[in-house]
């Protein structure tokens, strides 16, 4: 039967070439721009980290001043898990997690060796040893630094791939030595690609949150020592030295954390509540909030998602229900005017079902017809998606799960569509049709 | 024209008379709030910047010995000076649209913060090569530019530009001039207030306002004034000037880094700023000329529709003494009713859907001028629709009458 109702639509839709183009097109048109917007929604609210989101944590505190009236909650939401030196190095040291590190951005400018190339810059994360192994960041050549070298200033530095292309012609470069910011720095591990999208732990820094990643990896308190300029420094209390971040009253590194279990992270946060009483006790920090978002919740918090973006995704599905809205007249007009068709094919003994399954089955083809051409449309809204002057542009890509949620979307929306003028069709009383004939 | 019958035929079509009903009320909605929105981004592209953009253009280096600042200053203004066409070079921090340099709380008591604003800071001239229009005091005179002395961010206590914005944030309904604030230990006395000056990047989160800014006078040299230089030019020569400006750097100072993304002329950098509203204004523009489309040829499709079934109907009005105005009158009247009811849910859904957008982005609420604006749009459009199918069925013939189908 499945075959002749497709040769029944086949037929219909030769009788009604405009109309049926028309629905179509608008179909298609409202399918493509969902797509396109879907597509840019799920990319900019992907998981980072999908295998290690769980486990990884941004520890929050409030290091305001005594007369500060911001509250927590609002202070968070603009600075993330941003904080003092001493706060996040304390934290640090405590080693209450099974991983942690500290973090802040730099721009590193970096001097090539070979005569005749002019310095340039690049984006540079300055952190402590555990970045790369909790943030899963892979190694081409050498390995991460130690929390010796750490502790120790040592001047070593881990390079992203793409870098060592550019100096090192791509081979190993491990021992050879970097002139970042005017300083030498002992190359020590080159990354595997490596660039979680959103950059998460960018986003509290001053850092894009999408990206290609950054290119030169250096130890923090090395850093420090050679004064470099980090991205993002918030100052809240007078009588400050910017010459001495480490001990200023100023935020400008983060943490993060890797817990292996929610237990430990409600332990973690026991752990936190109490590191933030004592501050209070010694009379350095006034406000007991504290916070401990998972990866996934800090994203939501921090809003990395363009409120642009949500709202083009909105406009899209207004526009997907009109389209459809639009649709279910057409079908309808186009049904009613078959009522003799319907009446003949009753009498002669098709059932009721027989008739819906029929217009169904119409309904469907007009949304496959609209499929193909909503991925049309898809392609070439993200085309034009990827000249825009977005962060995340070049990322805009059709997967193969947008390109099969196109089909999915397009039938669901003809069926939903078809409903309604499918039932007033086997609806249709034959008698009348055929003596009015 | 009676309405009585157009009704009745209505009531024995529901259906099809509810579903473009609700076409139209949905175009309704999201034509208000989609026009409400591209007048919010329009209104935001024409910020005024206060400043002769046309003619004024930055230079930014970074990557040099802070202690060289001095000699790199000295290099760079007589180099980039040196160009033909360029009228003026000045070391500054910024300039609008340009990167943001100095944002901070300042205070009226020294204790309570109660503004963020944005400190432009720039050497003897700049405020003039700027075209700040000053609307009361005076121009900073020479000895206000002081020297900075170390690593202080400014002199202890400087004399001060200030936009009318901020003098009616921090003094409302007060004469400005001579009033001081602080900025930790820093203090500014008002000796004039400036039409406008934009902050650099203004975003709407945080509690800043577009135009609260201060112009700091100074002497090039120190933590504060060194590797951006504002470059004044003829406003037709300005891009060609600011190619070779950049170029010249590599033989004026070999070993800095030109920051290419924003050493621009300012109409380059605003147009930059706001590259992402002119995208969305665009889009939304888009969203409504297909929506208008579809919902104009969801019209002709069902009113089409319509007229055909009716055929034998108006053969017999015709037959009956209608004439060809009547019938067009009649089917333009129908769409009109149907129209009506539509923009009637559509007004209330374009209400609601704007009280959602306000909950969830940050969008004002509509004004409610832009409703009758859309409702006389969507019946211009119910008209212009119905008018093909409307017209066919005027040209039916009384003989269709007589005619058994």
């Amino acid at each position: 039967m499945f075959g002749y109702y497709l040769d029944l639509a086949r037929r219909s839709f030769r009788h009604n070439r405009v109309l049926t183009a028309l629905m179509v097109l608008a179909l298609g048109l409202g399918i493509g721009a969902s797509i396109t917007t879907l597509t840019v929604l799920k990319l900019l609210s992907g998981d980072p980290l999908p295998q290690k989101s769980v486990r990884l944590y941004a520890p929050e505190i409030n290091p305001l001043s005594k007369d500060s009236t911001t509250p927590a909650a609002r202070l968070w939401e603009g600075w993330g898990n941003l904080m003092t030196y001493t706060d996040a190095m304390n934290l640090l040291h405590a080693r209450k997690a099974a991983r942690q590190s500290v973090m802040a951005l730099t721009q590193a400018k970096v001097a090539p060796q070979e005569a005749g190339q002019r310095p340039f810059f690049s984006n540079g994360v300055i952190a402590t040893s555990d970045f790369f192994a909790m943030f899963d960041a892979a190694f081409q050549y050498g390995g991460a630094w130690s929390a010796d070298d750490d502790e120790g200033r040592a001047h070593v530095a881990v390079i992203a791939g793409f870098l060592n292309d550019k100096l090192f012609g791509g081979q190993n470069s491990v021992g050879k030595i970097l002139r970042i910011n005017e300083h030498d720095y002992r190359i020590v591990g080159v990354l595997k690609p490596w660039a979680p999208q959103p950059r998460f732990y960018a986003t509290s820094l001053g850092g894009r949150g999408y990206g290609n990643g950054d290119a030169v990896f250096m130890p923090l308190q090395a850093a420090v020592v050679d004064k470099m300029n980090p991205q993002n420094v918030n100052c809240f209390d007078t009588g400050f030295d910017v010459e001495h971040l480490d001990t200023a009253p100023c935020a400008w590194v983060s943490l993060w954390v890797e817990l292996a279990s929610t237990a430990d992270a409600d332990a973690y946060k026991t752990f936190l509540s109490s590191y933030v009483a004592q501050q209070i006790s010694l009379g350095r920090m006034h406000h007991p909030e504290t916070n401990l978002p998972d990866l996934m919740g800090y994203l939501a918090q921090q809003r990395v998602v363009p409120d642009d973006a949500r709202l083009q995704a909105n406009l899209a599905f207004g526009f997907l229900l009109i389209c459809i809205v639009n649709t279910v007249g057409l079908l309808l007009a186009k049904c009613l005017r078959r009522s003799r068709e319907i009446g003949v094919r009753r009498a002669l003994g098709a059932s009721r079902g027989a008739i819906f399954a029929q217009f169904m089955v119409e309904s469907g083809m007009i949304g496959a017809a609209g499929g193909v051409l909503g991925l049309i449309f898809a392609e070439l809204g993200l085309w034009a998606i990827r000249h825009q002057p977005a962060e995340y542009a070049g990322l805009a890509h059709l997967d193969l799960t947008m390109f099969a949620a196109t089909f999915v979307v397009a039938l669901i929306a003809s069926l939903i569509a078809g409903l309604l003028p499918a039932w007033r069709a086997c609806v249709v009383a034959p008698a009348p049709q055929l003596k009015a004939a | 024209m009676h309405i009585q019958p157009i009704l009745a035929a209505l009531k024995k079509h529901k259906l099809a008379t509810f579903l473009i009903a609700m076409e139209i009320a949905l175009a309704c909605a999201v034509l208000c709030n989609a026009c409400f929105m591209i007048a919010g981004r329009l209104t935001a592209m024409h910020r005024v910047s206060g400043v002769d953009e046309s003619a004024l253009g930055e230079i930014v280096v970074t990557g040099f010995d802070p202690k060289q600042v001095d000699d790199l200053n000295a290099r760079m203004v007589a180099g980039l000076s040196a160009i033909p066409g360029v009228e003026s070079v000045h070391v500054v921090t910024s300039v609008p649209f340009g990167p943001q340099n100095g944002v901070n709380g300042v205070t009226l008591d020294q204790k309570h913060y109660t503004t963020v604003v944005e400190y432009y800071a720039g050497g003897p001239g700049t405020p003039e090569a700027l075209g700040l229009k000053l609307l009361a005091g005076s121009m900073p005179e020479a000895d206000d530019y002081q020297a900075l002395p170390g690593q202080d961010y400014f002199p202890a206590s400087s004399r001060v530009l200030i936009t009318r914005a901020l003098a009616q944030r921090l003094w409302p309904g007060q004469n400005p001039l001579g009033k001081e604030f602080w900025a930790a230990k820093y203090e500014f006395r008002v000796i004039g207030v400036v039409a406008n000056l934009a902050v650099s990047q203004y975003t709407e989160f945080g509690e800043r306002g577009a135009d609260w800014s201060v112009f700091v006078p100074a002497q090039p040299g120190g933590s504060l004034l060194g590797g951006t230089y504002l470059i004044r030019a003829p406003s037709g020569d300005l891009e060609r000037v600011m190619t070779q400006a950049r170029a010249a750097v590599a033989q004026i100072a070999p070993d800095v880094v030109v920051d290419h993304h924003y050493s621009q002329s300012i109409p380059t950098l605003r147009a930059r700023f706001f590259a992402a509203d002119r995208s969305m204004a665009g889009l939304l523009v888009g969203v409504i000329v297909a929506l208008l489309g579809i919902t104009a040829f969801g019209i002709v499709g069902l009113a089409s529709f319509w007229v055909a079934q009716r055929t034998r109907q108006i053969g017999v009005r015709r037959a009956l003494g209608a004439t060809r105005a009547d019938i067009l009158r009649y089917f333009q009247t129908e769409n009109f009713l149907i129209v009506t009811f539509g923009i009637v849910v559509g007004v209330v859904l374009a209400i609601c859907i704007n009280l959602l957008l306000m909950k969830f982005f940050e969008v004002p609420r509509l004004p409610l001028w832009y409703l009758p604006v859309g409702v006389v749009v969507l019946w211009l459009l119910g008209q212009m629709a119905v008018l093909v199918p409307a017209l066919r069925a005027a040209s039916v013939p009384p003989v269709v009458a007589t005619r058994s189908v």
